[in-house]
């Protein structure tokens, strides 16, 4: 008897420890960055000494000029860390509603800003820093002689336009209803990168996307300004979030992103000014 | 599998053929670190489904499966998924043939090469048959100038997808079965006056039979599945390209509540499909 | 369904083209070489025999095209076949294990080869039904592989071979796969389906019973390379290698005759009294049963083929013991299980054993 039990305690053990060793190799899988946070206590200068990191959530197409002035941030304020995490706004919005530790929230349209205002997770009223119009791309040369919107409802002419659901497709889908047009695109597509790049890689002869898009891209797009864009320019609103780890450093590089300095680089890159 | 509860469901999991349906006495000594981290494994791997069942919006549940898009997308997914079986199969289960059954030199590369798109991104693999049979593709631009047929933005550019990444299942799938086959049997058909093909089709073929069936359920369910490859290669247009996997991934963005409510309709189609289909090959065998 | 890569017909045998096969079999592989050399008129049964991994299965599957000839040639009727591949080829095989389809009924596997060959699927069910009816197997005919008896499968591989009208039936161990009880029928009935079989047949066996039941002539294969080929009769009484004595259950020496003396080996010279007239090289034979054994040296016995030997180990044999000797001479020696007590016969033991010169055979080497 005695034997018995023995064996069946060894045998829990072994199992007891092997879900252990499952749980650790979960654990040790997810890196954990929780010691970033190396407050340094000193706040000697007038201006409160800024530290620590500040995490940045923001819409793919501010890519390459916020990471510009990250690196501004960090060089006037040494010893801060800014990180990003580019993505659709709407993903973003709902990490942000899931509890993610942002502390800045830069959305590419006020209806994605809206999940996060609804749900009260933005600290204060978000506020519009830059605006993006829309621009057709057309393949390099233009070969098409694609002058403007109507001339994309010609008949084979492959266009495609950002699915409804994401910010450049109801900004699109607005314009077209606005002129009063009907286009049949080839393709929704499910952001605006990828409509861009069905144009670069030429599978598709246009792509409604927006002037940023046009310009990042460089010469392996060709851009077409078309009037009716100004009927559907998207707001691009910025916010720090509630419950933001790192409040101070976070309001601080909000201010850099609404200061002329900051307006001159998103300018630069395509964006309109508020 | 319901009426005897736990057990059973554990018993049929195991999966294999299921000849000795009784067997008490294997059932009674499942060791215990064998058992619990099954039932781990189990719970891991349903718990997810389950919370999509608990937290799907039932009351609004009819109205969102009442638009048309939604039955447009899932005939489509289940033309195209099944579209693309039959492809991987028509060129997939002779290549695993030759892999299993002839020997040339890079053999082994060549079997390393077939299952790459498993490991490959799908949205990789996407872009890669873009630049391979897209319209400016290496093979694509001649489809193009000699037979006008570009597959971009077509339901034939979902099928290309969805075959691209489910084919290697399949191969994997018969070539194993294959390779457990007795090649003796195919000589037996030559000293009969079969030639290798004859051999191959009237004997080898009826006797891997379930490995061919397996591999083509695998394939299907992938091909059902695939998301990535299919929006980069074959874009997103109701009724013609989107299947529903894209319309699921797309309502995400905007409306939640559909997309768990599509996702429930095509995990019903799909243990609907699978359970049928299994049940049935393995009365048949 | 209809076969659009039927084989075509067989070669046409040359116009006065001597019958049977005629072929020299080399096929050399790793280490292995294989050379043998056959030759059979229609109507006989040929019998490969020999010890495993001695190329009697090599050589049936190069007859068949399963293996390709590195050298040689392979004349069937008169037309050649060495490049011929296997589904163009007029052979016949039961394998081993019958090889039967087991998703096919046992009428669908023997219509498999007419179909091949490009009858329509009723005509060649016709045929096939026609074949089982001649093996007994009528009832059988729908019948799965699995479901049939070892005995039943071994004559629809039979029949299906049959099927397609061979000009060369091969039988790899047509009875291995069989227990002793079924193996006796199977035999008898194998015997008489090759005794009307017109063209040549082959079989490979290990079991010297079969070879000597089903064949006219044995070809004996050692190594690759053919030893002795003769009548059964005639193998069974003068062996020429000790795996044949062995096999027929003869004790076998090799020696050098001077009348009615053969001197043995190049050991301690040993002479045998032999009733035959010999000068040269020769074999001596005798069976174990014409050995006695004696605990003390027989004062009565003529000192002429009397050895002092030991025993090295005993087994029951049937209803005998077989007594394994050494000593002078390596012997096999059977005496009843009474005598075998009344020695006290144990491995160890000193025994004298002698043979009678009328129960000994020699024969030229």
């Amino acid at each position: 008897m005695t034997t018995r039990s023995a064996r069946r305690t060894r045998r829990t053990l072994q199992v007891a420890g092997a879900g252990a060793a499952a749980l650790l190799a979960l654990s040790a899988c997810s890196s954990s960055d929780s010691d970033k946070d190396t407050s340094s206590g000193t706040s000697a200068s007038a201006s409160p000494k800024l530290s620590g990191t500040v995490t940045v959530f923001a819409a793919a197409s501010l890519q390459g000029s916020f990471e510009t002035l990250g690196k501004q941030f960090e060089k006037e304020h040494p010893g801060t860390k800014v990180t990003f995490s580019f993505g659709g706004s709407d993903t973003l919005a709902a990490n942000i509603t899931g509890g993610a530790p942002a502390d800045v929230f830069a959305a590419a349209s006020p209806k994605t800003m809206a999940i996060v205002t609804d749900k009260g997770d933005a600290a204060g009223t978000p506020e519009t820093f830059v605006r993006n119009q829309l621009e057709i791309a057309t393949l390099p040369g233009n070969p098409d002689k694609v002058t403007s919107l109507k001339d994309l409802t010609g008949p084979g002419l492959k266009v495609v336009l950002c699915d409804k659901t994401v910010p450049c497709g109801a900004a699109a889908q607005k314009t077209l209803e606005a002129s009063k047009l009907k286009l049949t695109p080839v393709s929704y597509e499910q952001d605006v990168k990828a409509a861009l790049n069905k144009v670069v890689l030429k599978e598709a002869d246009a792509a409604v996307v927006y002037k940023t898009d046009v310009k990042a891209a460089g010469d392996k797009v060709e851009g077409v300004e078309f009037p009716e864009s100004s009927s559907a320019i998207n707001d691009y609103p910025i916010t720090l979030v509630k419950n933001a780890p790192n409040p101070a450093a976070a309001k601080a590089f909000i201010a850099l992103v609404r200061s002329a300095d900051g307006q001159k680089v998103l300018t630069s890159a395509g964006f309109l000014k508020p | 599998m319901t009426a005897t509860g736990k057990p059973a469901a554990a018993a049929s999991l195991r999966g294999g053929p299921r000849r000795g349906r009784v067997r008490s006495g294997t059932r009674r000594g499942v060791p215990l670190p064998l058992l619990l981290p099954a039932l781990l494994g189990l719970a891991f791997l349903l718990l997810p489904l389950l919370a999509l069942v608990v937290r799907a919006p039932w009351s609004t549940l009819p109205d969102q499966l009442t638009s048309t898009e939604v039955w447009q997308a899932l005939r489509l997914s289940l033309l195209c998924a099944t579209c693309a079986t039959l492809v991987s199969l028509v060129l997939g289960v002779p290549l695993a043939w030759v892999l299993a059954r002839t020997d040339f030199p890079g053999r082994g590369l060549v079997r390393a090469l077939v299952t790459l798109p498993l490991v490959l991104p799908p949205v990789v693999g996407g872009v890669a048959l873009l630049l391979a049979l897209g319209r400016n593709g290496v093979v694509g631009q001649w489809l193009d100038d000699w037979f006008g047929v570009t597959l971009p933005f077509t339901t034939a550019g979902v099928v290309v997808a969805e075959a691209f990444v489910a084919m290697p299942f399949l191969v994997i799938s018969v070539e194993g079965t294959l390779r457990a086959a007795d090649p003796r049997y195919e000589e037996a058909a030559t000293t009969l006056g079969a030639s290798r093909f004859t051999a191959f089709r009237r004997v080898t073929l009826p006797l891997i039979a379930p490995g061919v069936a397996a591999g083509a359920v695998l394939a299907w369910a992938r091909a059902l599945g695939e998301f990535g490859a299919t929006i980069t290669f074959a874009g997103n247009f109701p009724g013609r390209t989107q299947t529903m996997p894209l319309s699921v991934y797309l309502a995400m963005q905007s409306n939640p509540e559909a997309a768990i409510a599509l996702s429930l309709v095509l995990l019903a189609v799909s243990i609907a499909v699978l359970a049928g289909l299994r049940d049935r090959w393995m009365t048949a065998s | 369904m209809t076969d659009t890569d039927r084989t075509t017909p067989g070669p046409v045998p040359g116009p006065g083209g001597d019958g049977g096969l005629d072929a020299r079999l080399v096929v050399e592989r790793d280490a292995f070489r294989l050379d043998v050399t056959l030759t059979a008129a229609p109507g006989e049964v040929l019998a490969l025999l020999g010890p495993n991994g001695a190329g009697k299965t090599t050589a049936l599957r190069a007859l068949a095209g399963l293996v390709a000839l590195s050298d040689g040639h392979l004349r069937l009727d008169g037309a050649e076949l060495d490049r011929t591949p296997p589904e163009s080829r007029p052979v016949g095989v039961v394998f081993q294990d019958y090889l039967l389809f087991p998703h096919l009924t046992a009428l669908d596997n023997v219509a498999f080869g007419p179909r091949c060959q490009g009858a329509s699927k009723s005509a060649a069910r016709e045929r096939a039904a026609g074949w089982l009816e001649r093996m007994g197997l009528a009832e059988h005919a729908n019948a799965k592989p699995r479901r049939l008896s070892g005995g039943q499968a071994q004559r629809v591989a039979l029949a299906r071979a049959l099927a397609t009208r061979p000009r060369l039936l091969l039988l790899d161990e047509p009875l291995a796969a069989l227990d002793a009880r079924t193996r006796l029928d199977v035999r008898a009935q194998l015997r008489r389906h090759l005794a009307e079989f017109e063209a040549v047949a082959v079989l490979v066996t290990h079991d010297p019973l079969d070879a000597m039941v089903l064949a006219d002539r044995l070809v004996v294969i050692e190594d690759g390379a053919v030893v002795q080929e003769g009548a059964p009769s005639d193998i069974a009484r003068r062996p020429r290698t000790d795996y044949i004595a062995q096999l027929v259950g003869l004790n076998l020496f090799r020696g050098h005759a001077d009348g009615h003396t053969v001197r043995l080996g190049d050991g301690p010279t040993v002479d045998v009294t032999v009733t035959e007239l010999l000068a040269g090289d020769v074999f001596v034979a005798f069976p174990p049963s014409a050995v006695t054994l004696y605990r003390e040296r027989p004062a009565g016995v003529s000192a002429r083929n009397l050895w002092r030997c030991e025993v090295a180990g005993l087994e029951t044999h049937g209803d005998l013991i077989r007594a394994d000797l050494t000593g002078e001479l390596p012997l096999a020696a059977d005496l009843t299980t009474v005598s075998a007590a009344e020695l006290d016969l144990r491995p160890g033991a000193t025994v004298w054993a002698s043979v009678k010169a009328s129960q000994t055979h020699a024969y030229p080497a």
